[in-house]
């Protein structure tokens, strides 16, 4: 019903259009939704884009009976100017740029040298075939300059159409890369043929010089393209940088300069697609740094929205344009066009890989070829490209696009069909489904670095040193630009380490309370394994603090509880912040420092007293300790005379405890160049506390809740004291159960203001 | 330079050949490099890498040099301990740990290839030649890598150190009593640790198209 309510509305926009998008709708979300899924079998042979393309013939057909005009959907302008956008920018804005830029070189010579190789081989030889042909036929008639257009527009691998299929089947990153990077980036040499040899058919030869012309002509438009492209990207990212007010329309920001730079592209006929790329890749990483996490949600899901509409469109589009297209078949024509194709690719394919094998360290194997080849599947934009050729200069139009559409169906249905049985056959390597841990980022890095200086030592400026120097350029100059306050500093590491702790914390939330979460590794092994006992510390004197300097020292560490609420708060709005619990989330943070300082008050408490001393905790060990399972194991094992006969604590202490413990923001704040000093002192008070608090129990303080900073009494040599198990374990279940009334009232502050 | 000493020492290139597996015209260049950071001298000092400009900006720098004057990577069987000085021959060896396999391997030669790339990390990263890597080893290296963040690194070094500590025991060890200690990181396990990391691709460097006589020092 939402479907047919959806298209309703659609359809009064387009009065025009408004039959067709009425009858889409309708079977695009019956058929769609229900057929495709209700038959799962169906959805694992056939590939989605063939199934849409099939009910685009279905619908057009449909229209065809029905005695309706079929209005020409499949018009250029409509194609270029909105379905083509949201499909390549969600491809450039997702782009993984470490696999892209390590193998540009295969890339480019692909796109580019690949592409040229099948223009001129396919033209030129149908020409050769039209030549040959006996006297009636019409395609004696056929220049050479029109067959080279021709072949440049049905040589160009496709982007929606590579997308569609090698979404699903799922191979590995180095020939996903390949293939699709090719594709994207062969739209400037189409470009440029395409004008080109439009151009020249009408004056009628072609010179030296104008050859000449055309290379300078295309690496204006590629290069020209990625310029434009990077322009509006970093004017993208640095209008990010100041939009921490406004977050809602940050996402806004990302859509409309992206969609300027593909116009302006197009505009001064450069490359629209290669401009889109570079904008979307070049923007990213500055934004992200920038946005709020909504916003970064928000981008992520319209992005893939917008791209899985059109190409659903333009798959049916497709199909109905076929079925109302004019068409003028010619037998010859279109199987040579066929064959013609097929030959090309696969003979480009071997003999570039020849000659990049040469240059590459990883190679590329038969099997990689054979996919890319298998791979080179031509889709909408050759359809097209070949609808905007004008009808009076080409006579041979309607043919053209006959042959056109011939292709893409092969290439679409044939070769998508099969290549997934081809490629479980061949046992093509699969992509990689391992989460990326902190191991492996560590020694990616450290490998960068190693390499960068093997290259230094051999005194070869290679690979390695442009990339390092292009980093450091980046740290010291972009960064600092584009990116709004301390994140510009924040080293990668730093930056996934949180990454990766805030998806923790998100799953635990989302796991829901009390429940343990199995960690990832099932293991018991727990921070305490890891860490180097330490002998018992020699029994030490408590130094006396004299009562001025308490006073400062109180003064301190309230500022800086004041500062780490402040900070807290700013995170919450700001950054990262798991969604349904927005407002609970900054509940929970302050909960947690809560929690935090009174587990290290209970170790103090033990390690000061009778049990040897456990190393102190940060609160990362306590985190890591806390969120690697076996948690109450871990703290019987450390406290474990004093905790055994306590009843099981508060469930709802304990989930607070185990979701804020994952909460990355308290421990950048408590690691922050001020901290070290407060905390040591914060222990010596802590330590001076639980002596006291073991003789009374002090009502709690109402400014500072479950922190208790009292001033140490003034007696000297009570070490070694041991209250009454009974009275350490009352205090331990009392400060365990009960967070302190207290602490709810704390977190009212930082959010009146 | 001219063609005529090109290959100056001809039959000890063969033998260095043979042990790295680099060609005659890669050992040429190399040993010209040799010559520009030794002062055409016999030996390599510590010193003699200050005079690389660039290194100086590298986190890792100490690790990278110690690496040259590192016994174990001179492909002797049981060999511990560092070296003062080390001559083209050592430099060569440490060096082919960075050549690329050759595409017609058999697995079973791109295991080897592979657990040697292994070790060389690995003893990058054992500083103290026991065999293991220690949790403060490993919090080392995090700080070096941090090295350039100032005092907010050191802190998440030691938790970032820890983090990944902690999933090594457990990808290795799985289960441990509480009071059973993990000592460090073994070689079986830092194999099992990068075992998807694809280093036999990923840490080579081209040596082909190298030409030192056109670049700065």
């Amino acid at each position: 019903s939402s479907g047919v309510f959806s298209g309703l509305v659609l359809s009064y926009l387009w009065s025009r259009r408004f039959y067709i998008i009425y009858i889409y709708n309708k079977y695009w979300w019956s058929l769609h939704r229900t057929g495709f899924h209700l038959i799962p079998r169906l959805s694992s042979i056939v590939p989605e884009s063939c199934l849409l393309i099939t009910v685009g013939l279905l619908v057009g057909g449909l229209i065809k009976l029905a005695g309706e005009k079929v209005p020409p959907v499949l018009d250029s302008k409509l194609f270029f100017l909105c379905l083509l956008p949201p499909i390549i920018l969600d491809a450039g804005y997702f782009l993984p740029i470490r696999p892209f830029m390590e193998n540009l070189g295969t890339i480019l010579m692909f796109a580019v040298v690949g592409t040229l190789w099948n223009a001129f081989f396919v033209g030129g030889l149908l020409y050769a075939v039209c030549q040959m042909q006996s006297a009636p036929s019409d395609l004696l008639n056929l220049e050479l300059l029109p067959c080279l257009l021709f072949g440049s527009v049905v040589s160009a691998v496709d982007p929606v159409a590579v997308l569609a299929v090698f979404e699903e089947i799922h191979i590995n990153e180095l020939l996903h890369i390949l293939v699709f990077g090719e594709s994207l980036l062969n739209d400037a040499v189409t470009v440029v043929l395409y004008h080109l040899f439009d151009e020249y058919s009408s004056v009628g030869t072609v010179t030296v010089v104008d050859a000449v012309l055309g290379v300078l002509c295309f690496l204006v438009v590629a290069v020209g393209g990625v310029l434009v492209g990077a322009i509006y990207g970093i004017l993208a990212a640095f209008t990010s940088r100041f939009t921490s007010h406004t977050r809602v329309i940050e996402p806004l920001f990302v859509f409309v300069y992206s969609y300027m730079a593909y116009l302006s592209a197009e505009m001064f006929h450069l490359s629209g697609i290669m401009a889109l790329i570079a904008c979307g890749a070049v923007m990213r990483p500055y934004v992200e740094a920038n946005i709020s996490h909504k916003s970064h949600t928000t981008i992520k899901y319209f992005l893939k929205m917008w791209s899985s509409v059109s190409e659903t469109l333009i798959f049916i589009f497709l199909g109905v344009a076929t079925v109302d297209g004019d068409h003028s078949w010619n037998w010859t024509f279109v199987t040579v066009t066929v064959i013609l194709c097929l030959v090309a690719r696969i003979i480009g394919v071997v003999g570039l890989t020849f000659i990049i094998n040469k240059f590459r360290i990883v190679k590329l194997t038969t099997k990689d070829q054979f996919i890319i080849a298998y791979g080179g599947l031509r889709g909408a934009i050759a359809f097209s490209l070949g609808y905007l050729l004008d009808n009076d200069r080409y006579p041979m139009r309607r043919m053209f696009l006959t042959a056109i559409i011939t292709v893409v169906f092969f290439t679409v249905f044939v070769q998508g069909m099969t290549i997934k049985p081809l490629v479980e056959l061949l046992a093509v390597k699969k992509k990689q489904e391992a989460k990326r841990s902190i191991n492996e980022e560590i020694h990616t890095q450290f490998l960068d670095h190693l390499l960068t200086g093997i290259e230094d030592i051999c005194g070869h400026y290679g690979h390695h040193h442009w990339k390092d120097k292009l980093n450091r350029f980046n740290k010291k100059y972009i960064k600092k630009c584009l990116i709004a306050g301390e994140r510009s500093r924040e080293p990668q590491l730093i930056a996934f380490y949180h990454k990766m702790e805030m998806k923790q914390a998100i799953e635990l939330v989302e796991s829901g309370g009390g429940v343990k979460l199995p960690p990832s590794v099932p293991s018991t092994v727990s921070m305490q394994n890891i860490q180097p006992k330490k002998p018992p510390p020699v029994e030490r004197a408590l130094p006396q603090i004299p009562k001025g300097r308490e006073d400062e020292i109180r003064k301190i560490l309230r500022g800086n509880l004041q500062k780490t609420r402040q900070r807290l708060r700013s995170y919450n709005r700001h950054t990262l912040v798991a969604d349904p619990f927005e407002d609970g989330w900054s509940d929970l943070l302050l909960k947690k420092s809560k929690m935090i300082e009174l587990e290290k008050k209970i170790t103090e408490m033990n390690n000061y007293l009778t049990v040897p001393a456990a190393p102190p905790d940060s609160p990362t060990i306590t985190r890591a300790r806390l969120s690697s399972g076996g948690r109450e194991t871990d703290l019987k094992a450390a406290e474990s005379p004093v905790l055994t006969p306590c009843p099981p604590p508060d469930p709802q202490t304990y989930q607070m405890k185990q979701m804020s413990d994952s909460v990355p923001t308290i421990q950048v704040d408590l690691a922050s160049p001020q901290s070290p000093d407060s905390l040591s002192l914060l222990d010596e008070l802590q330590r001076a506390d639980q002596r006291r608090e073991l003789r009374r129990r002090p009502p709690p303080d109402e400014e500072e809740g479950g922190l208790m900073m009292r001033p140490p009494q003034a007696r000297g040599g009570d070490q070694g004291e041991e209250g009454g198990p009974s009275a350490k374990e009352q205090r331990l279940q009392r400060c365990l159960s009960d967070p302190g009334p207290s602490a709810e009232d704390d977190e009212d502050e930082p959010f009146l203001s | 330079m001219g063609a005529l000493n090109s290959l100056p020492d001809e039959p000890q290139y063969v033998g260095l050949a043979e042990k790295t597996g680099f060609s005659f015209e890669q050992i040429g260049i190399l040993h010209k490099r040799f010559k520009q950071l030794s002062n055409n001298g016999e030996t390599l000092r510590r010193e003699d890498f200050n005079t690389i400009p660039d290194l100086l900006c590298n986190p890792i720098r100490s690790e990278i040099i110690e690496a040259f004057f590192d016994r174990r990577n001179f492909r002797q069987t049981d060999a511990v301990g560092t070296v003062h000085e080390i001559g083209f021959g050592e430099f060569l060896l440490v060096m082919s740990h960075f050549r690329p396999p050759s595409i017609r391997l058999d697995d079973e030669q791109k295991e080897v290839i592979r657990t040697e790339k292994l070790r060389f990390l690995f003893n990058m990263h054992d500083t103290d030649n026991d065999g293991t890597i220690t949790l403060e080893e490993y919090r080392h290296v995090v700080e070096e890598l941090l090295s350039r963040s100032g005092a907010l690194g050191k802190e998440t070094a030691k938790g970032i150190a820890d983090a990944a500590m902690l999933e090594v025991a457990s990808i290795s060890m799985g289960h441990m009593e509480p009071d059973e200690f993990y000592e460090g990181i073994t070689f079986e396990h830092f194999n099992k640790l990068l075992k998807e990391f694809e280093v036999e691709s990923r840490m080579n460097i081209r040596f082909m198209n190298m030409d030192t006589t056109t670049l700065c020092k």
